[in-house]
Order: C-alpha cells, then sequence, then structure tokens
C-alpha cells in the first residue's frame, strides 16, 4: 500500500524504491477467521505479492538481519546491505505462541490459534470433527492484531455450533486480560451483553502466566485456573525481530514513532506504519488504510525539508462478525471511543455503527474484494480518512 | 478530569482517580493512594513505583507489566503478589501516572 501510494508521488529519476519482503506470498489476513468455519478455503486468502506491486518498484526476496541506523543500511541475512535515505518499516507484527510457556509445544493437539494460515487450516480440521466440551477463546496480551477478531471467533462459532445443532454440547468461555469484553467503555459494555445475550461466560482480567496441556488447563499470574477442551488462543503478538536487533523497538518490538507522523523517535529518515509501530490505535488494516493518506502526504513534504502538516488522529473502522449472517461496525481514533450511530453518512448510514444488522455483514462479506482491488493497489476510497463526530452519539 | 483533596492539597486527577499532573505527586501522596486502593507500601511496593515514575519521565508513558518486568527487573509474578489482581492499573494509580493505554 505504501508504495502504491509513493511510487507515483515520488520522481523516477530521484527516487529509487525497494521492497524487501522474506515471502513471495501476500496473505488476505482479514479472511482467516472465517477459515476455521469452512466459509474460506485457504486457496481464497493467498495471492503473489508481486501481482501488487507497481512499475519502478523492485521487489527483493530477502530476510532482514538488521538495521544499521547510524550508517543508513539495511543488512540483509546473506551479508548484503542496501543503503537507504529513507527507511519505511512495514513488518507488521505476528503471534507468538513461545512467549508462554507450555504453549508452542500445546499447538495442534487441543491448543490452537487461528492468526496464521497454517493454524487457522488446523483448526478448521479440528473443529470438523471435535464432538464438544468447553471451548475457551482466549487473548493473551494486549495489543494483538485485529482486536475484535478473538470475539469475533466467538460469535462465529456460537452461529456455527448452533448450525451444526450441537450448541447445548458446546460451553464457550471468553477469556481476556482487558477488564471487560473489549478495551473502551461503551463498546466493552454493548459487546459484553452480546456474549451474555448467546450464553457465552465471560472471564476478564486473566493474565495468562502458562498452559498445562496435560491437565487441560491455563493458569493466570494472580493462580486462577480455566479448565477447556479446545482452547483457541491469540498468542502474545511481537514485530519482527529484526526491530529489536537493530535497537529500533519497544519491549514488543514496536518502533516508538509520533503518532501524528510515524516519524521514528529520535531519527529523522525512518519511518514505521501499519501494525509495526507503537501508535495508541487499533492494529487492524483500516488503521495502516487511514493513515496511508496522511503518511504520503507528509513523507512528501519531510523529503523536501518541510514540516508534516497533515497529522493523522488514530481513525479506525472494524467490522465485527456476530454470527448468524449479522455483523456490526465500530468507527473510532486516538480521543474518541466507539459510540452508536451510523456511517458514513450521518443519520442515514447505510452502516449501523456498534449495532447489530444483516447489511454490516455484507459490508464484511464484501470487504474481501474491496481489499485486492482497491485498498492494496492504493486507489483512494471514497471515505474521509479523518475519522467524523458526525452521526455519532454521545455516551459515556 | 477534576480537582480532588488529597494529603491536605488540590491534586488534579481523571475520571477514575488518575492523576493527571506529573509533579504533583510525592512519595507521602503515594502512601495515600496506597492506602486508598488497601496497599500498606513496603520497600518492595516503592522500589516499582520509583521506577515507574522515572520509566515515565524518559519514555513519555506508563510502563506496561511486560516493561516492569524487561526493564524494571521485577517479574509479572511479583508484580501481581505486590499489587493483586490489576497490578498495571494499580501501580500507575499509586504512582500517579495515567492508566496504561488501553491498547484498542
Amino acid at each position: 500500500m505504501a508504495v502504491n501510494r509513493l511510487r507515483p508521488v515520488l520522481s523516477a529519476d530521484e527516487w529509487t524504491i525497494t521492497i524487501v519482503d522474506p515471502g513471495q506470498t501476500h496473505y488476505y489476513q482479514p479472511g482467516f477467521l472465517f477459515i476455521p468455519f469452512g466459509t474460506y478455503r485457504p486457496d481464497e486468502v493467498v495471492k503473489p505479492t508481486a501481482r501488487y506491486i507497481p512499475r519502478g518498484v523492485e521487489l527483493l526476496t530477502a530476510r532482514v538481519d538488521h538495521v544499521d541506523a547510524e550508517t543508513d543500511r539495511v543488512v540483509l541475512d546473506d551479508g548484503r546491505a542496501l543503503a537507504y535515505d529513507q527507511l519505511v518499516i512495514a513488518t507488521g507484527t505476528s503471534p507468538r505462541p513461545e512467549a508462554t510457556p507450555g504453549m508452542a509445544e500445546a499447538m495442534g493437539g487441543d491448543v490452537h490459534e487461528f492468526y496464521t494460515l497454517a493454524g487457522a487450516t488446523r483448526l478448521a480440521d479440528k473443529l470438523r470433527g471435535w464432538t464438544g466440551g468447553r471451548l475457551v477463546v482466549h487473548v493473551c496480551e494486549m495489543p494483538i492484531k485485529c482486536p475484535v477478531a478473538p470475539l469475533e471467533f466467538a460469535f462465529l462459532a456460537e452461529a456455527f455450533f448452533t448450525d451444526k445443532g450441537m450448541r447445548d454440547r458446546v460451553e464457550i468461555v471468553y477469556v481476556t486480560p482487558l477488564e471487560g469484553a473489549f478495551t473502551k467503555p461503551v463498546s466493552s459494555r454493548y459487546l459484553a451483553g452480546m456474549l451474555a445475550d448467546r450464553g457465552i461466560a465471560l472471564e476478564a482480567d486473566f493474565m495468562i502466566e502458562s498452559v498445562d496441556a496435560t491437565a487441560r488447563k491455563i493458569i493466570s499470574f494472580d493462580e486462577r485456573e480455566i479448565g477447556y477442551d479446545l482452547l483457541v488462543t491469540v498468542p502474545v503478538n511481537m514485530g519482527a525481530d529484526y526491530v529489536a536487533r537493530s535497537g529500533l523497538g519497544d519491549d514488543l518490538n514496536y518502533v516508538p514513532v509520533d503518532p501524528a507522523t510515524l516519524l521514528a523517535v529520535g531519527h529523522d529518515n525512518i519511518f514505521a506504519v501499519g501494525d509495526a509501530s507503537n501508535i495508541p490505535a487499533s492494529k487492524a488494516g483500516s488503521v495502516a488504510h487511514f493513515s496511508m493518506d496522511h503518511f504520503t502526504h507528509n513523507f512528501v513534504r519531510h523529503v523536501q525539508g518541510l514540516d508534516m502538516d497533515d497529522p493523522f488522529d488514530g481513525h479506525a473502522n472494524c467490522f465485527i462478525e456476530t454470527g448468524h449472517g449479522k455483523g456490526m461496525l465500530i468507527d473510532f481514533n486516538y480521543e474518541t471511543q466507539p459510540l452508536r450511530g451510523k456511517y458514513p453518512v450521518p443519520g442515514v448510514g447505510p452502516f449501523s455503527l456498534l449495532k447489530e444488522s444483516s447489511l454490516n455483514h455484507w459490508g464484511k462479506v464484501m470487504f474481501g474484494w474491496v481489499y485486492w482491488n482497491v485498498l492494496l493497489p492504493g486507489r483512494k476510497v471514497p471515505l474521509p480518512s479523518r475519522m467524523s463526530m458526525a452521526g455519532k452519539q454521545q455516551e459515556s | 478530569m477534576g480537582v480532588t483533596t488529597m494529603h491536605g492539597r488540590q491534586i488534579h486527577v481523571d475520571s477514575e482517580g488518575f492523576l493527571t499532573e506529573y509533579d504533583e505527586w510525592d512519595e507521602d501522596l503515594a502512601k495515600v493512594l496506597a492506602q486508598n486502593i488497601g496497599i500498606e507500601l513496603t520497600d518492595e511496593h516503592m522500589a516499582v513505583i520509583r521506577f515507574l515514575r522515572r520509566d515515565f519521565r524518559t519514555q513519555g508513558e506508563t510502563a506496561t507489566t511486560r516493561r516492569v518486568q524487561t526493564a524494571g527487573g521485577v517479574s509479572t509474578k511479583e508484580q501481581f503478589v505486590l499489587f493483586p489482581k490489576k497490578p498495571a492499573k494499580k501501580m500507575a494509580y499509586i504512582a500517579g501516572l495515567p492508566k496504561p493505554h488501553g491498547c484498542v
């Protein structure tokens, strides 16, 4: 997305652009959520990265060992070094089951995750044959990529087992380190109500210390224990390891940046975009997308020695699948929590904020097409990148 | 945002009672804040609180439990013993710092 936006606005005479990517496949990650339930097939969420790289950009398949910010070089693991004038870090975040004792070795048995294609595919096999018991849907530690995904998983699981006629044989428990179902008060309240309506138990303030796969239980730091027959967990999420090796990351390998400009703190020629930075916003595709409008403008000014005068507001906009063909939508930013209302046209919608509707569900379904055909190629979406209070109802 | 009186002086706090002015805090006030949430401060508690204060000054944000472990050298387990149930929130409250990011 960044190169698709930057290439047309940076003169080919003055700027070369190189992407370093260890893989050659681009994943439609929002689709992973649907694979365990058989809604998407694994082959529907992958495409070759090269297809989405514009002319005039070199795609290098290689692994980064570290960035030497002193000498402005990216050192690859085969020893080659790439000099840069400007560096954009866009290496996201990834699940780390090995960060929780007992978790990595238990993966694939009664412990599963759906944040990787392999994990989501394994979980689909497991769910197909599962005869019921206690399903624990669990989040290890915040922040995570797509923070609504585990809630969606719980909602979709409830609908999945209902449709299979086995809901009465499945107990569902949602376990989170947060104080409630979600982070901010208003949405947390609505979402907690929706869990309760579906007979899903909520266990909050649970900070996991370890997994005991033999006894099939998770144990928290304050010594609470929750038993499971099937554990679907979201492991600790961390930024790329080379970020840590380069001394550019915080405790979770995220690059500290100015939240308005995404310029790395203490550096004048390193930016971090998408999930790779430490901005206090959702690690969500919509945030990456909305930030791009501002980033492109600011980047071009920055390299001309001008002030970056278009601050990003942390705008996020997330569809939440709630099962049974319905969904809801939340819209928020650094300052404003998700509220009820209509989006994008105030009073009209057609999408309802923080409220279930069938149309919201179809919005999410159609998003797959929008992602590959509009967002990734860097085409403009006819939606304002800055959040608007119009059409929102105040409550606290 | 509001103003409350604690330890004989006016203190600026947010809607949940977290201090909003870094410089209005001192160690005497920490004792009062701790008592408000049922904690009797020991040297072990104060070592963590002092780390949080120092770290905030350099980092500009309240340390998470993970950071108190990696940079402050106090394990998460120990933090749960010192500040039961909700260490991140309780440590920030006593240290007179903003609640750590909810991380939406």
